[in-house]
C-alpha cells in the first residue's frame, strides 16, 4: 500500500542542503518507508503501486520525526503524575517520535529487565518510540559500575548517571574506560556537587535580591573540565547533557577542535529565558541546571548556530498542578516540555536566531546521530517517522489543551509559532489534530 | 502585566494591602508609615494601653522559625490595637509528608482570619502566601529566609530617624554576615529610597553575596576604611551554626578583623550611631561595651519595634476599612 503525501514543503537537513530546504514534493511512503520523492510534483507515481492514502500537506512543512535527547515519563516510580502512555501520546502531537529517557526512574533502570520494560510499554501504546538510557552506576550512587554491555543488548542507547553526579573520579574513569570498551556513548550532566551544594537558582543578581542560595557558574564549568579531561585520556565516545553556560561552550569548542569525541545539548528553555525571568519567586521557572544570565543564553544560541551544541531537547519533567506550589527552594523543578518543543524552537527560527536548516537538524538528524539510531532522515529508505507542521498557524498552550499530564510550563498562555498538523510513525498515522483524549 | 517582586503587594486602586517587602515601595509611603509610628511612640506610657483600630480582627502570629522579640513585638502592636491575636510557633516539614504550607494557611483562612503575620526560613514563602489566599486576608512579612524583614528595616529607620533627621545626608555602614541577612537586604532597600547618601557593606569576601553593588550599595572588605566618615554603623548578627569554618575560619579571626570595638568605633564620625537587630552576640561581632555604650541605640530599636508594628499593621487594615 501507498501513502502518499503531497504539496510537501520538504525539510530535511540530512538530505538537503540549507537552500533545498523547504523545496515543494510529493512523497511517497511504501511498506511504512519513503520510496520516492517526486519533485516534479507531477502525476506520475514513481512508487507504481495504487496509492491508497492520500495526505495533503497544503501550507505545511514535512519533517523528520523529533528526537528528544531528554525527556522523563515518569514511569515506573512516579506514575500518578504522568505515564509512558501518556507522554508518548503527547510526544507525537508535538511531532516527537523518539525519546531517549534518562535512568533516573524508580527503579532505576540498572538492569536489563527494567530497559526491556520500558520499551515494551511504549510499543503497547503505540506512540513515540522511547530509548532509554541505562544507568552509569548501579541505582545512580556513583559506586559501583553496572552490567553495562548488557544494558546495551537490552537496547540501552546509552548510558547516564541523570542529574546525579559521579563524584568519585575514579569511579568515572572507571565507568569511561569500561563504556569504552563497547563503544558505549556515555550521556553526562556536568556538575560539581559540593559547588552545587543546596543551590535552586543561579549565582548572580537574583540569587542575591532574593535571597536564594545560588549554584555558581562554576559548577558546571568544573564539571565540563574534569570530564573532558577524563573522556579524552579514556577514549570514550561522550555526550553532555543540558548545557546551560557559554564557559562550559568554550571548553567544550576546545575539545572538538582537538577531535576529542564529545558532543553537546541544550534544553530548548535555556536557549529562551534568563535568571529574570524567576521574577516574584515564579517556581514556574525553576529548573537544573538554573537559568543563568543573558549572556550565557546568548552565547547558548551562538553555539547552536556555531555546532559545538548539536542537539536541542524538551528535558521535559512533567509535575501535577501542586508541585511547584511550593516555597522556590522547596518546589519540584522541571518543566513539561514536549507539547512545546518545536514551537518554541520554530519560534526562534522566526525571530531569526537560528536558520530552520540549523534548528531541524538540532531536533532531528544530530540527536539521531548522538543517540547512535537510525532515524531522523527522510531519505529514499529511511523509515517514515515524519510530521506535518504547519509554521504560519500561532496557538496558546493553555491547561485544557496540554497533552502532557504535566501541568508544569511557563509557557502557557504565551502566543506560540508554528503547530504540528498529523504526526507519522513508520507511515502510520499515530497523531492527527485534533488531539482527541 | 506580570506582577513584579513589589506589585503584589498593592491591590487594584495601588493602596499597599501586604506587607512583604521594602523593594518597590515609594517614599512617601515609608515615611507615612514611620510618621505613623512616631506618633504611637510615647502609647507605651500611657495608663491604658489600647486603641480600637484593630477591635474585633484576629491576626495570627504563624512562626515557622523561632523568634522572641519579632514574635513578642508583633503580639504587642496587635494587641494594643485591640486585635485578638493567635500565636502559632509551628513546624514545618518540608517533605511531601508534612501539610503543605499553603493548606496550613488555608486552613486558617477558613477560621476567618484577619491578617496573617509570617515568618519561615525559606525565602518567598510571604509572597507564596499572599498570592495565594483571598484578597481580604492582610499578610505580613516578619522575614522569610535570606530574602526580606521589611518591618525590621522600617524599625531601623526609625530609630537612625530619631536620630539623625536628614536621610540624604547619611553615610551607612552594615557590617557582618551580608549573605544570609535578610535585614541588610531589606535596610538597603529602606535605605536607597529614603535617599541616604551612601551605604555600605563590609565583611570578608566570603559573606559578600555575588552582584550586590546592583541593589546599590559600595563593598568594603575592611572594617577600618569602612568605617570611616560613617554616620550609621549597623552591626549584624553572626549566626554561630552557620559558620563551619568555611565561610570564617574562626570567631577570634573573626571579631580580630570585623568586630566593632572602641577603638574601631572612633574611626567613624564622633557622633556616630551603632544599632544591632539583635539578638547580640558580644565578643564576635561587637564588643560589650560598644552594644552597651553611649553611641549604641540598639535598645531604642526594639521599643521602635512595636510602633513601626503597630503603623504598618494600621495602615493595611485602615485600607481594607476604606475598600469595605
Amino acid at each position: 500500500m501507498t501513502t502518499l503525501i503531497k504539496n510537501a514543503h520538504l525539510v530535511d537537513p540530512a538530505n538537503q542542503t540549507a537552500t533545498q530546504i523547504g523545496e515543494l514534493c510529493n512523497i511517497y511512503i511504501v511498506g511504512g518507508r519513503i520510496s520516492a520523492i517526486s519533485r516534479s510534483l507531477a502525476s506520475i507515481n514513481p512508487a507504481k503501486t495504487k496509492i491508497k492514502k492520500e495526505i495533503d500537506a497544503q501550507g505545511c512543512y514535512v519533517l523528520p520525526g523529533i528526537i528528544d535527547l531528554c525527556a522523563r515519563l515518569r514511569e515506573p516510580g512516579q506514575e500518578h503524575t504522568s505515564n509512558i502512555k501518556s507522554e508518548t501520546r503527547a510526544a507525537v502531537s508535538g511531532g516527537i517520535t523518539r525519546m531517549i529517557c534518562p535512568p533516573d526512574t524508580f527503579p532505576v533502570i540498572d538492569t536489563p529487565a527494567m530497559a526491556h520494560m520500558i520499551q515494551d510499554r511504549a510499543n503497547e501504546a503505540g506512540y513515540a518510540k522511547v530509548h532509554p538510557l541505562g544507568a552509569l552506576t548501579l541505582g545512580l550512587k556513583g559506586e559501583r559500575l553496572t552490567d553495562m554491555a548488557m544494558l546495551i543488548d537490552a537496547r540501552c542507547v546509552g548510558l547516564s548517571n541523570a542529574l546525579q553526579s559521579v563524584e568519585n573520579t575514579l569511579v568515572m574513569r572507571r565507568a569511561m574506560q569500561y563504556a569504552s570498551t563497547y563503544g558505549i556513548t556515555v550521556f553526562l550532566t556536568p556538575r560539581d556537587p559540593w559547588l552545587q551544594g543546596n543551590g535552586v537558582v543561579h549565582e548572580g543578581t537574583i540569587s542575591t535580591m532574593l535571597g536564594l542560595p545560588a549554584i555558581p557558574e562554576a559548577a558546571e564549568t568544573v564539571g565540563v573540565a574534569r570530564d573532558l579531561a577524563l573522556i579524552e585520556t579514556a577514549g570514550v565516545t561522550a555526550h553532555f547533557d543540558l548545557i546551560s553556560c557559554r564557559r562550559s561552550v568554550f571548553k567544550i569548542n576546545e575539545a572538538q577542535k582537538r577531535n576529542v569525541p564529545v558532543t553537546a545539548s541544550v534544553a530548548i528553555h535555556h536557549l529562551l529565558c534568563t535568571e529574570n525571568d524567576i521574577g516574584a519567586f515564579d517556581t514556574r521557572y525553576k529548573v537544573m541546571p538554573p537559568f543563568r544570565t543573558q549572556k550565557d543564553r546568548d552565547g547558548l544560541i551562538n553555539a547552536v548556530n556555531g555546532g559545538q551544541i548539536a542537539a536541542i531537547c524538551s528535558d521535559h519533567q512533567p509535575h501535577g498542578a501542586d508541585a511547584k506550589l511550593a516555597p522556590f527552594s522547596e518546589a519540584a523543578v522541571g518543566i513539561a516540555g514536549l507539547d512545546t518543543l518545536l514551537s518554541l524552537t520554530y519560534g526562534l527560527v522566526k525571530n531569526g536566531k537560528i536558520n530552520l536548516h540549523t534548528a531541524i537538524s538540532a531536533l532531528t538528524i544530530n540527536p539521531a546521530k548522538i543517540a547512535g539510531i537510525a532515524a531522523g532522515s527522510l531519505g529514499i529508505g529511511d523509515q517514515a517517522d515524519l510530521c506535518l507542521f504547519d509554521p504560519e498557524e500561532q496557538w496558546t498552550l493553555c491547561d485544557t489543551n496540554m497533552k502532557s499530564n504535566g501541568r508544569n510550563s511557563p509557557f502557557m498562555n504565551t502566543p506560540l509559532q508554528g503547530k504540528v498538523k498529523m504526526t507519522l510513525i513508520a507511515g502510520k498515522t499515530v497523531y492527527t489534530e485534533p488531539f482527541q483524549k | 502585566m506580570i506582577p513584579t517582586i513589589s506589585t503584589i503587594q498593592f491591590d487594584q486602586n495601588q493602596n499597599l494591602k501586604h506587607f512583604l517587602t521594602i523593594n518597590g515601595l515609594s517614599h512617601e509611603i515609608l515615611t507615612s508609615i514611620l510618621d505613623t509610628a512616631e506618633s504611637f511612640i510615647n502609647f507605651g506610657e500611657r495608663e491604658i494601653k489600647k486603641i480600637p483600630l484593630l477591635r474585633g480582627k484576629t491576626v495570627v502570629n504563624l512562626f515557622f522559625e523561632p523568634s522572641t522579640r519579632t514574635r513578642t513585638t508583633f503580639e504587642i502592636a496587635a494587641k494594643r490595637l485591640s486585635a485578638d491575636v493567635i500565636n502559632l510557633n509551628a513546624t514545618r516539614m518540608s517533605t511531601t509528608k508534612g501539610e503543605s504550607i499553603l493548606d496550613t494557611v488555608r486552613t486558617l483562612e477558613a477560621m476567618h482570619t484577619d491578617m496573617i503575620i509570617v515568618r519561615d526560613s525559606a525565602s518567598g514563602v510571604a509572597h507564596l502566601i499572599a498570592s495565594n489566599l483571598p484578597e481580604h486576608v492582610v499578610v505580613i512579612n516578619a522575614g522569610d529566609g535570606r530574602h526580606a524583614h521589611p518591618t525590621q528595616a522600617m524599625l531601623d529607620m526609625l530609630t537612625i530617624r530619631q536620630e539623625k533627621p536628614d536621610f540624604t545626608a547619611l553615610k551607612v555602614a552594615i557590617v557582618g554576615d551580608i549573605l544570609h541577612s535578610r535585614v541588610a537586604r531589606s535596610q538597603i532597600h529602606a535605605l536607597n529610597i529614603l535617599g541616604a547618601a551612601e551605604i555600605r557593606v563590609i565583611a570578608p569576601r566570603t559573606l559578600i553575596p555575588t552582584k550586590i553593588e546592583a541593589m546599590g550599595v559600595t563593598v568594603f572588605t575592611d572594617l577600618i576604611g569602612g568605617l570611616e566618615d560613617v554616620d550609621v554603623i549597623i552591626v549584624l548578627r553572626i549566626q554561630r551554626e552557620r559558620m563551619d569554618g568555611q565561610l570564617i575560619p574562626s570567631e577570634q579571626e573573626y571579631y580580630n578583623r570585623y568586630g566593632l570595638t572602641q577603638a574601631k568605633l572612633k574611626i567613624a564620625k564622633p557622633d556616630a550611631i551603632v544599632m544591632h537587630p539583635g539578638p547580640i552576640n558580644r565578643g564576635l561581632e561587637i564588643s560589650s561595651s560598644v552594644a552597651d555604650g553611649s553611641q549604641s541605640v540598639i535598645l531604642n530599636q526594639v521599643t521602635n519595634g512595636i510602633a513601626v508594628r503597630m503603623s504598618i499593621m494600621a495602615r493595611l487594615m485602615g485600607g481594607q476599612e476604606e475598600r469595605t
